[in-house]
């Protein structure tokens, strides 16, 4: 290298030799290597990839008599001063103390939050949750769930027997369904009189940036697959028929015919109007009537066909408090609880002798078809089909690119 | 060491060759935080953009070099790229326009009264004690269909009778701008408040209009609040997803590239595709920011 003659000033000679040393040399530039490697040995350390098989929590209910149970919101019975009455019954009889957390809006976004938890198992903030059957399914063959102990939760005899062999768990080890209930249509009735009776419906021009749709792809696509003629739970459709569906629902969106694709938030649009028209779930409109004082919202299956979908209880793999959780279980299983429940949510209760125990509650509601869906109700709805782990990425890809517009 | 050269001590010593030990343990809480915080999670979202989904387990990746995901997201949301640069770039300038006269009349016009001005910087602020979240949430409400703002626009004809506010555009820019009026206030109130007036006067005594007094000589002594003040009000909009999502006051004809990573991370599970997105972002956000400050002459900023 031509050094050039340095200033003859002292001072100003030692600044520049400094100068020269604190400038890149191999040295730095291996000890630079050296360093991101360890900074990508660490990164190497965040989850990712085949998890080994997990074990469940050690189970410390004997001493820890607390539980936490997550939920979706309008899915309890609550009294006026935001308390709920049978689970504080529940606590008078066991003494654990629960904590009744409305931490679902949505499976996907519930899933999305404690997924890492789940992957290392970890508690989750959690000891029972209720999500849908598919997630559920996800779950369980993701090995994230503990087996329940049917000893300990002598009340599973009340278990609608409909219900006890589903294709995602088979006698149900693993899960045990909370409330099961319909999508259909709800609408406004101040501004709505005649209310809706089908899907196409909601595309009506004088509803324009007035729909509402949820978030839950089953629940949407379904009822839209349902009116164009297709049968959800059977194996016979595919691609087709389902991106049938994606294009109407596509146009709507685009249109600007449907203005919200949400989870259980949609309650709020409703309430507040910016939403007269939504796909909705059953049970929830009652639940609304009641916060808002007065019949304002209509609901109903379409003539074409609604959706059936189950929430299920399950204990996940990091809980410490599974007896605890199995408790709790065992006790909305018993018919006079799970009736009272019902008489609040509105939604179709798993238990056997609930009907009979809500001749005493109100008779008048053993007569619902929302709670106790005789055969002919039971006809006009489907539950949509397991999809493969290729049709989950691809239909939830292709619903979820219509919310965002691209 | 200078007090050693400047003894006059012989040419030929050594220099040193390292720098003080001191100076590097008092910068290790630094390094430790920036490696722990930055680089980590920077190298693990380079890495996870790169992986392929697992064949067999729905959710779960494998690591691998697959940069075709960068290729591929940024052709599937291209219009979302472009919309959130075009948002943050709306609500900037919205922002500027709207905060500068404010800065101006606390900074230098209510010099004169300290507590009018004390008063109005804490109202410029207090928004800041409650969460945006919730602000934001207001705004849901006062722009809602059946609310005050939209039926009297409905009543004066601006707005046609099935028209909305919220779920759209102009919802979306509204709530970037509202957000960020005081990160853009605040830089532009420091610097015009240390405005010496008497360059004013000076240019008044110049000939210069009051219009040319503002060009020539206001702009360009607050420039510095101008830089910061854009730059901490850009780079967050762009990256914004609660104005823009649907749960706040956006819609599915508003998404930003922050609701699109908020789906392919939480809802779609394409991990790949949320970190290729995330990276993508920081990679414009970066060039633009550099060419900007490039151009406003205004390195000593960084």
């Amino acid at each position: 290298m031509n050094k050039r003659q340095l200033p003859a000033d002292p001072m100003i000679q030692r600044l520049i030799q400094q100068a020269r040393y604190s400038q890149v040399t191999r040295r730095t530039v291996l000890a630079g290597v050296g360093a991101s490697a360890a900074a990508l040995a660490l990164a190497a350390c965040t989850p990712g990839g085949s998890q080994p098989k997990l074990s469940p929590a050690a189970d410390k209910s004997a001493t820890d008599k607390t539980l936490t149970w997550a939920n979706w919101a309008l899915y309890l019975d609550q009294d006026d001063s935001g308390k709920y009455p049978t689970l504080i019954e529940f606590e008078k009889q066991t003494g654990i103390k629960v904590k009744y957390d409305v931490a679902v809006d949505d499976n996907n976004t519930y899933y999305a939050k404690v997924k890492d938890q789940l992957a290392l198992g970890q508690d989750i903030g959690a000891d029972t949750v209720c999500l849908t059957d598919w997630m559920v399914s996800r779950l369980i063959n993701l090995g994230y769930t503990q087996k329940l102990d049917h000893s300990k939760i002598p009340n599973i005899k009340n278990l609608n027997p409909n219900l006890k062999n589903v294709d995602f768990d088979k006698g149900r080890n693993y899960s045990l369904p909370w409330q099961s209930g319909f999508a259909g249509l709800a609408w406004n009735k101040d501004k709505i009189p005649n209310g809706l009776k089908q899907v196409s419906d909601l595309w009506d021009p004088s509803l324009k940036g007035r729909v509402g749709v949820l978030s839950e792809m089953r629940d949407t696509i379904g009822l839209i697959m349902l009116e164009q003629g297709v049968d959800i739970s059977s194996k016979s459709w595919g691609d087709t028929e389902f991106t049938k569906a994606i294009d109407e629902f596509q146009k709507q969106v685009q249109s600007g015919q449907i203005r919200n694709i949400k989870g259980n938030s949609y309650a709020d649009d409703l309430k507040n109007e910016d939403t007269l028209a939504a796909i909705v779930w059953s049970g929830d409109v009652t639940s609304i009537n009641a916060e808002v004082g007065s019949d304002k919202f209509g609901f109903a299956i379409p003539e074409t066909g609604g959706t059936l979908w189950s929430d299920n209880y399950l204990i996940p793999i990091g809980s410490p408090r599974k007896s605890n959780a199995e408790k709790l279980i065992n006790y909305y299983y018993d018919p006079t609880v799970a009736a009272t429940v019902a008489a609040y949510v509105n939604y179709i209760t798993p238990v056997q002798g609930a009907k009979e125990a809500m001749q005493s509650i109100d008779p008048t509601l053993a007569e619902n078809q929302l709670i106790f869906p005789n055969e002919a109700t039971l006809a006009t709805v489907k539950g949509f089909r397991t999809l493969t782990n290729a049709e989950q990425s691809k239909y939830s890809a292709q619903f979820e690119a219509v919310g965002l517009g691209a | 060491m200078a007090i050693a050269a400047l003894a006059g001590s012989t040419v030929t010593q050594e220099a040193p060759r390292k720098k003080s030990r001191i100076a590097l343990i008092l910068l290790l809480p630094g390094i430790f935080y920036l490696v722990l915080f930055f680089i980590v999670p920077f190298v693990s979202l380079v890495i996870t953009s790169l992986q392929v989904p697992s064949a067999t387990n729905f959710g779960q990746f494998d690591t691998a070099f697959n940069w075709q995901t960068y290729v591929d997201v940024v052709g599937q949301y291209g219009t979302q790229i472009l919309r959130s640069f075009f948002f943050a770039l709306l609500a900037t300038v919205f922002a500027l326009l709207f905060s500068y006269p404010l800065a101006y009349f606390i900074g230098v016009k209510a010099r004169r009264w300290p507590l009018l001005q004390g008063l109005m910087l804490v109202l410029v602020i207090a928004p800041f004690f409650i969460s945006f979240l919730l602000r934001t949430l207001a705004w849901k409400q006062i722009l809602s269909d059946e609310g005050f703002v939209v039926s009297a626009l409905k009543a004066l004809s601006v707005l046609g009778p099935q028209d909305h506010i919220t779920g759209t555009p102009v919802a979306v820019v509204f709530g970037l701008t509202y957000n960020f009026i005081p990160f853009m206030c605040l830089p532009l109130y420091t610097t015009l408040e240390r405005l010496d007036v008497r360059y004013l006067e000076a240019s008044n005594d110049l000939y210069a209009g009051p219009f040319a007094t503002f060009r020539k000589v206001t702009i360009p002594l607050s420039l510095p609040g101008i830089v910061s003040g854009t730059l901490l009000t850009f780079i967050p909009a762009a990256g914004d997803y609660v104005n823009a999502s649907s749960e706040f006051l956006g819609g599915s004809s508003s998404t930003m590239m922050g609701n699109v990573i908020q789906s392919n991370f939480l809802v779609q599970l394409n991990y790949p595709a949320a970190a290729a997105l995330s990276i993508f972002l920081r990679a414009i956000i970066l060039i633009i920011v550099s060419a900007y400050v490039k151009r406003s002459g205004t390195d000593d900023l960084l």
